[in-house]
């Protein structure tokens, strides 16, 4: 049973955490996918992605019971590892993308690149050309949607909030998906390294805590902690970016 | 196979961009749960883990920068 401090503390930063990632790797998914109906049209595409979302259905239903079956503290630890790997991993792109020393994501330049790659795989082997589209579609919505799964078990599973953070999930899908649907172009006006970068330190400062909980750490202030870790993630990442800040480079897909 | 092994490649690649900071980060888990072990050095543990893991990262993208 969660109690109300529970709710507030937890709950509102794992369906965030769920809902700002999601709209990230939603509106990566979706570029592929308009790219692949823009060259070959919606058939292949709407198949693909349509493969790749009952796959990862499947996933969810064959591999979810079992982690029930997992003790408490080896999920808060396994997840935690897993968790920090991936928050660092997307709050160093940020850190670098945010100080100009990589260059920032563009989801134009990436739709682009990949009409480019379909263009160019049409002219050389034109018989196989759905299929190679169908399966960039049905690619692109697994590794994204895979991302979008293992961060809503990740910052659900150890207090269990999956429920709420699924639905935080899949309100960014209807967002993306209806302004998607809605402009017909690729959503290149999310601000794409301004959501990973908060989305890195929420599932940094998570992937701490449930490390720490599998530790049995007895964090001070229990699950307050967990704002306490963010706000130290952001203040270092942001002073980072502020000291290692340089003239931006050109985007890349 | 091939597509096989790059799809294998891109989901390692989910959790592991920069060996480095994998590397930092789980050593970092390491020294936590080996202080977690010892008496009275649970906070202890805590401390470790959010320091080391603000080092590691922020030691990464300042080398990062540098290269």
């Amino acid at each position: 049973m969660l109690t109300p401090t529970l709710t507030w503390t937890t709950a509102a930063p794992a369906v965030s955490a769920a809902f700002l990632s999601s709209v990230v790797e939603v509106v990566e998914a979706f570029t592929i996918v308009l790219a692949v109906a823009t060259v070959r049209g919606w058939r292949p595409a709407a198949l693909g992605a349509m493969a790749g979302l009952g796959l990862l259905v499947l996933i969810v239903v064959a591999f979810g019971p079992l982690l029930g079956l997992v003790p408490l503290w080896g999920l808060q630890l396994a997840i935690g590892i897993l968790l920090l790997l991936f928050g660092m991993r997307w709050l160093r792109k940020a850190i670098l993308r945010q100080a100009g020393v990589i260059a920032l994501h563009d989801e134009e330049l990436a739709f682009a690149a990949e009409t480019a790659e379909l263009r160019e795989q049409a002219q050389r082997q034109a018989a196989r050309l759905d299929w190679l589209a169908g399966l960039a579609s049905f690619k692109a919505v697994v590794l994204e949607g895979l991302e979008v799964v293992f961060i809503v078990i990740a910052v659900g599973a150890g207090r269990g909030l999956v429920v709420p953070a699924s639905l935080g999930a899949l309100a960014a899908c209807a967002l993306v998906l209806g302004m998607g649907l809605f402009v017909h172009k690729p959503l290149a006006r999310v601000p794409e390294n301004t959501l990973k970068f908060a989305v890195g330190v929420m599932l940094s400062a998570f992937g701490v805590f449930w490390v720490g909980e599998g530790l049995g750490v007895p964090w001070p202030g229990e699950d307050l902690a967990i704002l306490a870790i963010a706000i130290l993630f952001l203040v270092s990442a942001l002073a980072a970016v502020r000291t290692l800040r340089r003239p931006a480079v050109e985007a890349v897909s | 196979m091939t597509a096989i092994m790059s799809l294998l490649r891109e989901l390692a690649g989910l959790f592991v961009d920069d060996g480095r900071l994998a590397l930092s980060v789980l050593a970092v888990v390491a020294l936590a749960a080996i202080l977690s072990l010892m008496p009275g050095a649970s906070l202890a543990a805590g401390a470790v883990l959010v320091l080391g893991c603000l080092g590691a990262l922020i030691a990464n993208v300042v080398k990062a920068a540098r290269r």
